[in-house]
């Protein structure tokens, strides 16, 4: 193959492997920003997907399945903000709980509604999310260069992956630009000072949890209604712990955390076509070595090798109102 | 985790802390897994009624129990170890599985030795490797400040990366596509239960409960006595309540983080002698299956203490030997049953640790009158 082409069609698959990873670490950029840990992107992801898989089998209907997802999911944020805020529990214990709990409640009920083996079943196109094909699409991509990238890279994607490119812009505004934004900001590094300004913390770290409910709702619903057209077992797969490094590797701010989700997509879908590839020079590349690069590199940075990823100063710190 | 009341359980008694606010947050647990059967139409007490059975009701299910209970046993400790340091280590799933490439190691490549050459020599390779692999994040936290729980879950994920190569690419059964070693040379293997006992005169029923159990109980001692009756672990806990009163006690905060992770890694790395040197006797693609993350649960289940280890691995070795039974039985309940239930007392048990210490002193202070 040409390599331009395999470089738009490398480019493009980059592009939808690494929607569920932004959308999961703008959820996390809400929580953390806020000062609490979130390491159950994952379990939000899956109960969701499960979730929207579900609903959308019976409705038919993509949107009922995605409010599924969403409402699934910032339930689960609210149990972690329960845990968390109200009984000011440690947060790296209670979101692992929701990863585990999910990954079984999800495979008990799949199990036991479906009858597949942890399946749900094949979603008809009319229940999911298909690619939208932009318009001369089809015709543009006879000519070459910017007709391919046209084509294959921007059109034919479906309604989500647009939705999660701007997702990014939306979040960075809401932190940076709204009153919201700068408050949740401040309960994140200096709770005492919100507090003294009149602001309850415990209200905005649940609604911070609320945001990043929704955000995980969708990452999880684009799994099961559009990147696939069911449920299946674990099919997170790391994804939210991925996004989880992204998010660190972005050093908590959106604009870097959608370069590192890129970077991290990007290398999801070379592992995809380097496999069983001979390169020149090299030989074949191991699968394993591609896919063990981000948490590699996310390690290296936290090290504070390359740059240095400062978190939130309240990050995991429970908040106690004083009297 | 503490041992004594401190914090939102101040002033309660001893008896209320160690037995009533576990008790109820594990039936908090119970109660909603109960629910969730309900959910999938089946009978809770039924279930209960066939999990127990399983778990307890003939002589090789207690040994599949015990078996199970062992897993949970080395990787409880190693969390509690890391927890009494103030280190939250959730990598003990990859130092398992990295303990588990040591322990083959010796097992498929000194096999020339005896038994008893490699029994020992397997131990360490287990234990050396976990330790070694926890030791990375170890050392990241105590010098260069980055945050344990996030280096070790990318530990995890690294760890599987890299035994996948190697099972795939270099140490799989020879003209075999399967991701699997050779099988152990048969002295290679730890003895079974019912074998060994067998060899003495006493008739147990088959299971795969082995040796590894024993070597279990000896680390609850071992950990027991290192942890309260010995200076360095006075000094692994004094930095993990407090690190400036370690400091001003010249205790290093960052050496014992090390000692604590490493003891820790070793202590998860052991748990591949049960599952492969004992039962499997090759080592395969994710034999840990969880077990890791499972000890977390029985860390906090068994509030940090050996004895509580070994009573919450009991618990949940009978989960995962009633579970096997009960789905069985009832088909739609399937062993997933069991994560679910894992799930919850992480989060009752943990997250939601002082949720009923309200409603206990409340009750209390009724109780007395007053």
């Amino acid at each position: 193959m040409e390599l331009f082409t395999l470089l738009v069609l490398v480019l493009d698959s980059t592009l939808r492997l690494s929607v569920p990873l932004i959308l999961a670490a703008m959820a996390g950029l809400f929580s953390e920003r806020s000062g609490i840990i979130d390491i159950g992107l994952e379990g939000k992801m899956l109960g969701a997907a499960f979730a929207a898989a579900t609903v959308a089998t019976f409705t038919a209907s993509p949107w009922a399945g995605l409010a599924a997802g969403i409402g699934a999911s910032m339930l689960l944020a609210l149990v972690h903000g329960y845990a968390c805020i109200t009984h000011r529990g440690n947060q790296v214990v209670s979101g692992l709980a929701l990863n585990i709990l999910v990954s079984g409640v999800t495979a008990v009920l799949g199990i036991a509604w479906f009858a597949q083996g942890g399946r749900t079943p094949q979603l008809p196109g009319e229940a999911r999310f298909l690619p939208l094909e932009w318009p001369g699409a089809a015709w543009l991509r006879e000519v070459p260069g910017l007709g391919t990238v046209y084509s294959e890279l921007l059109s034919g994607h479906n309604l989500m992956v647009y939705l999660a490119f701007l997702a990014v812009p939306t979040v960075a505004w809401v932190l940076y630009r709204t009153r919201f934004g700068l408050r949740l900001r401040a309960a994140g590094e200096n709770p005492q000072s919100v507090e003294t300004a009149g602001i309850s913390v415990i209200a905005l770290r649940y609604r911070a949890l609320l945001c990043t409910g929704v955000a995980c709702g969708l990452a999880g619903a684009y799994l099961s209604l559009a990147q696939s057209a069911s449920f299946i077992n674990d099919m997170t797969a790391g994804k939210g712990y991925i996004a989880l490094a992204a998010l660190i590797f972005g050093k908590w701010r959106p604009v870097p955390a959608l370069l590192a989700c890129l970077l991290f997509g990007f290398l999801d879908a070379v592992a995809i076509r380097l496999q069983g590839v001979d390169l020149p020079g090299i030989g074949e590349v191991p699968v394993q070595f591609v896919q063990a690069l981000p948490y590699v590199l996310t390690v290296v940075l936290l090290a504070g090798f390359i740059g240095r990823a400062i978190p939130p100063k309240a990050l995991g710190v429970p908040y106690v109102k004083e009297r | 985790m503490s041992v004594v009341a401190t914090g939102p359980a101040a002033g309660l008694p001893r008896w209320a802390v160690l037995g009533l606010l576990p008790a109820l947050n594990l039936l908090a647990a119970f109660a909603i897994s109960g629910l969730i059967v309900l959910l999938i139409g089946e009978n809770p007490w039924e279930a209960v009624r066939l999990l127990v059975w399983g778990a307890f009701g003939f002589q090789e299910a207690i040994g599949y129990t015990l078996f199970y209970a062992t897993n949970f046993i080395f990787t409880g400790l190693a969390v509690a170890v890391a927890f009494h340091c103030g280190l939250f280590n959730i990598g003990g799933e990859g130092q398992a599985y990295i303990g588990g490439l040591g322990m083959a190691l010796v097992c498929l490549y000194l096999d020339f030795l005896p038994f008893a050459l490699i029994a020992p020599a397997a131990v360490a390779g287990a234990a050396l490797f976990g330790a070694a692999w926890a030791f990375v994040p170890a050392w990241l936290q105590a010098y260069r400040g980055s945050h344990i729980v996030i280096t070790t879950i990318m530990f995890n994920f690294i760890a599987a990366a890299v035994m996948a190569y190697l099972l795939v690419n270099v140490m799989s059964r020879p003209g075999s596509m399967e991701p699997e070693s050779r099988d152990f040379a048969p002295h290679a293997r730890l003895p079974l239960m019912h074998e060994a006992l067998g060899a003495i005169g006493i008739d147990i029923a088959a299971s795969p409960l082995n040796l590894s159990f024993l070597l279990a109980l000896l680390c609850c001692g071992a950990v027991w006595v290192f942890m309260w009756h010995t200076p360095a672990g006075y000094r692994l806990r004094t930095a993990g309540a407090s690190q400036s009163a370690a400091l001003y006690g010249g205790i290093s905060p960052a050496r014992q983080i090390i000692v604590a992770m490493l003891v820790s890694g070793a202590l998860a790395g052991c748990m591949s002698l049960n599952e492969l040197m004992g039962v499997q006797h090759r080592l395969v693609l994710e034999f840990t299956a969880g077990y890791g993350f499972a000890g977390i649960a029985v860390a906090l289940m068994g509030r940090g203490h050996p004895v509580g280890i070994v009573i919450a691995s009991l618990l949940f070795g009978a989960l995962y030997q009633g579970g096997a039974e009960l789905s069985f039985e009832i088909p739609s309940i399937t062993r997933d049953m069991v994560v679910v239930i894992q799930g919850l007392v992480i989060l009752f048990a943990g997250a939601l640790e002082f949720m009923f210490v309200p409603a206990v002193r409340a009750a209390l202070l009724r109780g007395r009158g007053g």
